[in-house]
């Protein structure tokens, strides 16, 4: 595998991104926000997070903003994911493990409908 | 938490909530003298004497969100724990920096973990943080400092998939370079 590091490549990620962005109507970016307080952490809140970056690096997601936050203040819903589409409201989702964290991916952030299973009231 | 690298997420998330625009992260394991050390360091608001004689104390916290704040006195049994110390120095207005040494080869210590998913979290998750991360295993050294990425980047986001799998393969390989210097070498001559 050749190696990436320099930052002439990364150059170069940046020319394709744009132009990927060009042809794209911009309709505002989707926020993702995962709650990364003490409880977060120790409920799994990194490894749902690294799950989301994943899953976007896997499918090849654009347009999407991942966010942690500190202490969300529902310590027993942790670890807690909010997802925000353009022009909606807030939704949030708790206990989410990285499999759930793929499937919010999937169906909400990329689907548009709301994953009431895991919802909780923020 | 079972990882250094959680620990330091935690420490670190601690700097974010203070406000700071600058975070440094320093590890450095030092087979010779059988230590490791882990440094964090912020240009956030810091805190006055009296909250910082308290903050090792599990019952404190400056949050409001919650009464118990655990992040800090667990970073620090989890030095003490293996004949390490902790410290934490701040100034109001200046910053805090906050660092422990473990025992490198005492059975209690937990191992470092996922550093690179600690980073990605930090780096992907708080854009508006300046990161510099130093990793130093007896003389080799891998330092990796975001500001160059980002101002590469301008308006491109860092969640978009190419520049996320490329900092990714920067920070493991720098990792692995300083981890195992030699290896690289081997396999650099071996490719060419």
């Amino acid at each position: 595998m050749p190696t990436v590091k320099s930052l002439d490549d990364l150059k170069k990620i940046r020319e394709e991104a744009l132009k990927k962005q060009q042809l794209k109507e911009t309709s505002g970016k989707t926020e993702v926000i995962v709650g990364m307080g003490t409880v977060g952490i120790a409920a799994g809140a990194r490894e749902t997070l690294k799950a989301i970056l994943d899953k976007i690096e896997s499918d090849n997601l654009s347009d999407i903003i991942v966010r942690q936050t500190g202490n969300i203040g529902l310590d027993s819903f942790e670890p807690i994911v909010q997802v925000l589409l353009p022009g909606q409201e807030k939704v949030t989702y708790g206990k989410v493990n990285p499999e759930m964290a793929r499937r919010i991916i999937d169906e909400h952030v990329v689907g548009g409908k709301v994953v009431t299973d895991y919802q909780i009231e923020s | 938490m079972r990882e250094l690298a959680l620990h330091i997420l935690d420490i670190a998330e601690n700097s974010i909530s203070a406000g700071a625009g600058k975070i440094r992260i320093y590890i450095a394991e030092n087979l010779q003298d059988d230590l490791l050390k882990i440094v964090i360091e912020d240009d956030g608001k810091g805190m006055d004497a009296d909250t910082l004689a308290n903050i090792t104390d599990p019952f404190i916290t400056s949050r409001t969100t919650r009464k118990v704040g655990l992040g800090i006195p667990f970073f620090k049994a989890a030095a003490e724990a293996c004949d390490g110390t902790f410290n934490i120095q701040s100034t109001p207005g200046k910053g805090t920096t906050v660092s422990a040494t473990f025992v490198h080869s005492h059975i209690d210590r937990m191992p470092l973990g996922d550093i690179t998913s600690t980073l990605m979290t930090l780096i992907i998750g708080s854009p508006e943080v300046h990161w510099i991360f130093e990793y130093q295993n007896g003389d080799h050294i891998f330092i990796f400092d975001d500001e160059p990425i980002k101002n590469i980047l301008g308006e491109i986001p860092l969640s978009e998939p190419s520049v996320m799998k490329f900092i990714r393969a920067m920070i493991n390989e720098g990792l692995q370079e300083a981890r195992d210097p030699e290896r690289v070498e081997h396999q650099i001559l071996t490719q060419s």
